[in-house]
């Protein structure tokens, strides 16, 4: 490819002011990068938080007093989305410690499925998670106010529910745990569910169907399908957007100014590298004159241009990759809170990165369509007129 | 009537559209095959806009061009583009190489653009036509580390790569001293006999023009003189 060479060859001729283009070129795309990965690890640390650790669709009955039967056909048939993550169930109760006479939920979980949920192995503080039935596990400032000690009996009653059933059950404190929530942590207690139907008197039923899943902003998509599987109207199916419309929008609004941004980075990048390359045929005027005698098609000529532009391009794009690495990897690295975590949440995306390099290498591309199409209107006889 | 690689018919030339500037007037004039010719003129009097017109660099404003009877006038730009690679070598007064590339790639130069892969045949002819020209020492140096002379002999060396029939040279001495003119002639006229190349020189030299087979006066846009030996 002769107008490749010829391109390599006039980039490197002077080489100064192609590197000038390339360092332009890299820092939009390192402002591009940084940018998209902070505001996506701005809102994903966000949602995470918001929901990362609760149920992204939930199954109930609309009545409160009611429990879900069928969940095991419910739950066969959510694991077969592709975009679920995990689906648990819980059973709650609405109880009272006995001998303090205080009110709590009793909420019944099956651990080994809802811990990738409710994450409760993390919150753990002290002791373990419950591994058998009439093990329960409290919020550590409740366990504190009511001088619990690990192994501890507690009486949780229940009012009689008509069947004459046993009102008291006897469970053993075996942990604690910390939701940074004061109202959790004061008033939950978690077991499995088989202790929870004990305590209400019930069959195999569960009050909810929780799930979690990959790509979270599709979970009204899950949740129609969820709906449409279940065809009952007794049924509720919640899919967490619908309940935090002010997040989302707010989110909306975040990635529209983001791309604002993006787009305007861009934008300048474009018209930097079309003015820079419109010099750099009048710098080669000349150049393209003698080929032009020499025999080179205007076609040829304009290919000049256009892999230069092209040429700056993928270097642009990777100095602005490695770039912009190096500024995620410092603000990872060095910007640090006191417990490790970074202080600016980033979320270093390859797709994305991949995007952003993509775009800065067509751009440059198409920049350079306006010199390559000026390159086709030299003329041999002006060049070679004015020495 | 000995064969004519060169034909013009009726060539008029006028620049300008609003200003219109008659620069030839009905130009017949052609050129035999291996000839050496020269074309003399005052400043002005179109010797420049005849060359460029005959080197398909140019357009005339009416008139026919023939290069080995195909009618020039007629050809697309590609075409045009391709007959000036495979059949014309240009030497202009500014030797005009590209400064980015050694004198050795400005003498390949027109083979890539034929699209002609560089074979070791044609390194050797490269080596050989530096050699002619005397440049085989300085063959690496990029076109602007080089003297004038040098320069000009490089571009001559590169007119000569494709083998054409016709070189076309505007003034090839122009800015050389004149040891060195004398030797890019000689030069010139040992091509012309051992190629068989047609040239076309543009010169103010009378002392060169009388060297040529024949030498075309140019006069105020029209032929004012033919001298053949
Ligand atoms: N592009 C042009 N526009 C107008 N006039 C031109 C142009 N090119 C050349 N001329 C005029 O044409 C005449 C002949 O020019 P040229 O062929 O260069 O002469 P020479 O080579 O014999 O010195 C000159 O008067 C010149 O000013
Ligand atoms: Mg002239």
């Amino acid at each position: 490819m002769l107008p490749f060479k010829i391109a390599l060859r006039f980039l490197k001729s002077s080489l100064g002011q192609t590197i000038g283009i390339i360092l332009g070129i890299g820092v939009g795309v390192s402002v591009q990068v940084f940018i998209g990965s902070l505001i996506t690890g701005l809102q994903a640390s966000l949602v995470d938080k918001t929901i990362g650790s609760s149920s992204q669709i939930t199954v109930k009955m609309k009545e409160d007093d009611q429990y879900i039967e069928d969940y095991a056909e419910y739950i066969a048939y959510i694991e077969t989305l592709p975009n679920i993550a995990s689906v648990a169930t819980t059973l709650d109760a609405n109880s009272v410690l006995f001998t303090e006479n205080k009110p709590v939920i009793v909420r019944g979980t099956d651990l080994a499925d809802s811990d990738a949920i409710y994450k409760l192995s993390d919150k753990l503080v002290r002791g373990r998670l419950p591994a058998a039935d009439y093990e329960v596990v409290i919020g550590e400032s409740l366990f504190a106010e009511l001088g619990y000690a690990l192994g501890d009996t507690i009486d949780i009653y229940n009012p009689p529910t008509g069947s004459g059933a046993d009102e008291h059950k006897f469970v053993t404190v075996v942990g604690t745990f910390d939701f940074q929530v004061a109202l959790t942590n004061d008033t939950l207690i978690v077991t499995t569910i088989p202790t929870v139907q004990d305590i209400l008197n019930v069959g195999d039923v569960v009050s909810t169907v929780i799930t979690q899943l990959d790509e979270v902003f599709d979970s009204d998509l899950d949740a129609a399908s969820i709906a449409a599987f279940i065809a009952d109207d007794a049924v509720e199916v919640i899919d967490w957007k619908t309940q935090n419309e002010s997040l989302l929008s707010g989110l909306n609004g975040q990635t529209a100014s983001s791309l604002m941004i993006q787009v305007f980075v861009t934008l300048s990048v474009v018209l930097g590298i079309a003015s820079v390359l419109a010099i750099t045929v009048l710098q080669k005027s000349k150049q393209v004159g003698i080929l032009k005698a020499m025999g080179i098609k205007d076609s040829q000529a304009s290919f000049i241009f256009l892999s230069q532009g092209m040429i700056l391009g993928v270097f642009g794009a990777i100095t602005g990759l490695l770039i912009g690495l190096g500024l995620l990897y410092s603000f990872t690295t060095f910007a640090l809170n006191a417990d490790g975590t970074p202080v600016v949440p980033l979320s270093i995306d390859p797709g994305f990165m991949a995007l952003s390099a993509l775009i800065a290498f067509s751009s440059a591309s198409l920049a350079s369509f306006i010199p390559a199409r000026k390159s086709t209107k030299i003329s041999i006889i002006e060049v070679i007129k004015n020495g | 009537m000995a064969d004519n690689v060169i034909e013009l018919r009726h060539v008029e030339k006028v620049y300008g559209t609003a200003v219109k500037t008659q620069v030839l007037f009905d130009v017949n004039l052609a050129f035999e095959k291996e000839s050496f010719n020269s074309i003399i003129g005052q400043s002005g009097s179109g010797k420049s806009t005849l060359l460029n017109i005959i080197g398909t660099l140019d357009r005339p404003t009416s008139g026919e061009v023939l290069l080995n009877g195909v009618k020039t006038t007629d050809l697309s730009k590609n075409k045009l583009a391709e007959l000036r690679n495979k059949t014309i070598g240009f030497i202009f007064q500014f030797h005009y190489l590209l400064p980015e590339f050694t004198a050795y790639e400005n003498v390949l130069m027109p083979v890539r653009i034929a699209g002609t892969p560089i074979t070791e045949e044609i390194k050797a002819r490269a080596d050989e036509l530096m050699a002619l020209v005397g440049l085989t020492k300085v063959k690496n140096n990029l076109a602007v580390n080089m003297s004038g002379g040098q320069q000009q002999r490089t571009a001559i060396a590169r007119a000569l790569m494709n083998r054409p029939e016709i070189i076309l040279a505007d003034e090839p001495t122009g800015n050389l001293d004149s040891d060195t003119t004398e030797q890019v002639y000689d030069l010139l006229r040992e091509i012309n006999r051992k190629f068989k190349t047609t040239f076309v020189i543009i010169t103010h030299d009378r002392r060169i023009a009388e060297k040529a087979d024949r030498i075309v006066e140019v006069k105020d846009g029209r032929i004012a003189l033919d001298l053949r030996k």
